[in-house]
């Protein structure tokens, strides 16, 4: 298992964000967190990349307990994370954006710096046409995808995107889950969540559904996506 | 108002008003960078530009700077830039360490950074104006007595270097004061290129733009904050070396109105913001200049603050107007 999560516990003040929640990511899988809004979703991103500290529990990458290590550190380890609502460096440049990314590689003027910076710009191509526009002025969309290749320039072995759709047109999100796929394909672990449950499912290997704090349903992301409770609830209806 | 001696030495006023505002806005940087990371006023920064007068007082001292001459003094003058910065930086690092890490790693409101600001800068400053008698506990007084006693009147080092005047087409030019411009705005120019284009430089914007996504990125915060502090505390070694170039003397509270001055300066160009630093203090030195050779020298202090009101009253976010983390760098 690329990251075990064991029966995490996060509080904001009194309020129980989540609780008791538990899961695994396989190496080379696509795994999703479906669920409505303040279901804790985001909470248990953050606590796996550290910028939230568990009540209980434990969280294990690679085997190692790293649930007191510090976020910054856990970037080296191989975590990387687009955040929710993206959180582009508005004031700088896609590349500098990109190169922030990259901060804690020692290797910046090496072949294999530039060949992920190409990988990145191909991924995006969009990135590459505005690669000296300052990122603040960039539509949603488009700094979405800065978010991801960002994430990316870190190397991670584990990619953590949050809610990478949210707020995108529907052809958009199309593209973004493509390129999820792809990203995924070249070997990179995923941890997607998401609140467009219908394309998450169709493209996650495993899923696990939250509602307030807990975890209510895991399975294939396949068989979820076809399970009438879950359609019901998620996917609203037929789709 | 004395607009004929103002039009007649135009010239020698704004570049002296230049000279000393760009003393201000090497002081301003320490406060301009911290703000930008931190969103708080390091209100004991003016200690650290006063300990660094001292450090280059003493060191000149020290090293028989009075009967020096030729490439000796050089080699004092250099000497005693160093140990302005290296007191500056040290006292600059001490205070974050002491005075705001622990509030900050407790998630302290800024007010109450505040207020542990304004302590230090009271603590440190009659730290020094108490030097005679701390060292009088140490029994130190009988070697370092020139260095501690009169700790409350001012210490002078006048007559140790000559300041030559230089004529340019009529117009009669301080060495000091051509040094001092130069030397400040090369600072700030080489800070800005490392703030814009380093890793660490780009690691500061970003954790003063957004610092949670920025340890993401795998930039510990901690450091950062340690790093603002250090290159605020260099700059203002360097402010505290050229001002007593200039100046020559200082005392334990020098450090209230240049603090304040350089704080200004710093709202002036728009906090947070470097370019806006320099900008500010350069505006700031030449309009207190030139209004107190139009109103005469009392209504120096008047005339920055007035300044200061009004262009804050056009322009509520200072000239230049980005913080530090959105400012196209």
């Amino acid at each position: 298992m690329l990251l075990e999560v064991e029966g995490l516990c996060v509080n904001y003040g009194h309020i129980e964000a989540i609780r008791d929640i538990s899961f695994s990511v396989p190496e080379g899988t696509v795994t999703t967190l479906i669920g409505a809004n303040g279901a804790g979703k985001t909470t248990t991103l953050k606590t796996i990349s550290g910028l939230r500290k568990v009540r209980a529990g434990a969280v294990r990458f690679e085997g190692k307990d790293i649930t007191s290590v510090e976020p910054y550190d856990r970037v080296k380890l191989g975590i990387g994370q687009s955040p929710e609502g993206r959180r582009c460096f508005i004031g700088m440049t896609v590349r500098e954006n990109l190169e922030m990314g990259a901060f804690t590689r020692n290797d910046r003027k090496s072949a294999a710096y530039r060949e992920d910076m190409e990988r990145v710009l191909t991924l995006f191509p969009r990135l590459r046409e505005r690669i000296d526009q300052i990122s603040g002025t960039m539509s949603g969309g488009e700094q979405q995808m800065l978010a991801i290749g960002r994430a990316l320039m870190s190397r991670p072995r584990l990619l953590l995107l949050d809610e990478p759709s949210m707020g995108l047109a529907p052809k958009l999100i199309q593209q973004i889950f493509t390129i999820i796929t792809e990203i995924n394909q070249q070997g990179t672990t995923v941890l997607l969540v998401e609140q467009n449950a219908a394309q998450a499912l169709k493209r996650s290997h495993e899923a696990h559904i939250l509602e307030t704090g807990e975890i209510v349903r895991s399975g294939k992301g396949a068989d979820l996506a076809v399970d009438p409770a879950v359609k019901a609830a998620y996917l609203g209806g037929d789709v | 108002m004395n607009f004929e001696f103002f039009f007649n030495n135009l010239p020698e006023l704004t570049i002296t008003g230049l000279a000393f505002g760009a003393i201000y806005a090497l002081i301003a940087l320490g406060y301009t960078m911290v703000y930008g990371v931190l969103q708080l006023i390091n209100f004991a920064h003016s200690e650290v530009f006063m300990y660094g007068t001292f450090a280059m007082l003493w060191t000149v001292m020290a090293l028989g700077g009075r009967e020096a001459d030729g490439i000796k003094l050089i080699a004092i003058m250099i000497a005693a830039l160093f140990a302005a910065m290296l007191v500056s930086a040290l006292i600059a690092l001490v205070l974050e360490r002491v005075a705001y890490r622990p509030l900050i790693k407790r998630d302290a409101p800024r007010l109450i950074a505040l207020i542990s600001a304004i302590g230090a800068s009271f603590v440190l400053a009659e730290l020094m104006g108490l030097r005679d008698r701390i060292a009088g506990w140490l029994r130190l007084d009988d070697d370092l007595s020139e260095y501690v006693s009169g700790a409350r009147i001012n210490n002078s080092m006048a007559g140790v270097i000559e300041k030559p005047r230089w004529d340019v087409a009529g117009v009669s030019i301080s060495s000091i004061d051509v040094l001092v411009i130069v030397a400040a705005v090369g600072m700030m120019v080489l800070l800005d290129q490392f703030v814009r284009r380093s890793r660490l430089g780009k690691g500061i914007r970003a954790t003063a733009q957004d610092p949670e996504t920025a340890a993401l990125m795998g930039v510990n915060p901690t450091r950062t904050i340690q790093l603002t502090f250090l290159i605020g505390g260099l700059m203002a070694g360097i402010a505290a070396f050229l001002y007593m170039l200039k100046i020559e003397t200082t005392r334990y509270d020098v450090g209230f109105l240049l603090g304040v001055k350089a704080f200004t300066a710093a709202v002036l160009g728009g906090i947070g913001n470097l370019r806006g630093a320099l900008l500010g203090g350069l505006v700031l030195g030449v309009a207190e200049n030139w209004g107190s050779a139009i109103f005469g020298t009392e209504w120096r202090d008047v005339i920055a603050f007035v300044l200061l009101v009004l262009i804050l009253l056009v322009r509520p976010t200072g000239l230049l107007g980005e913080s530090l983390g959105k400012a196209r760098a």
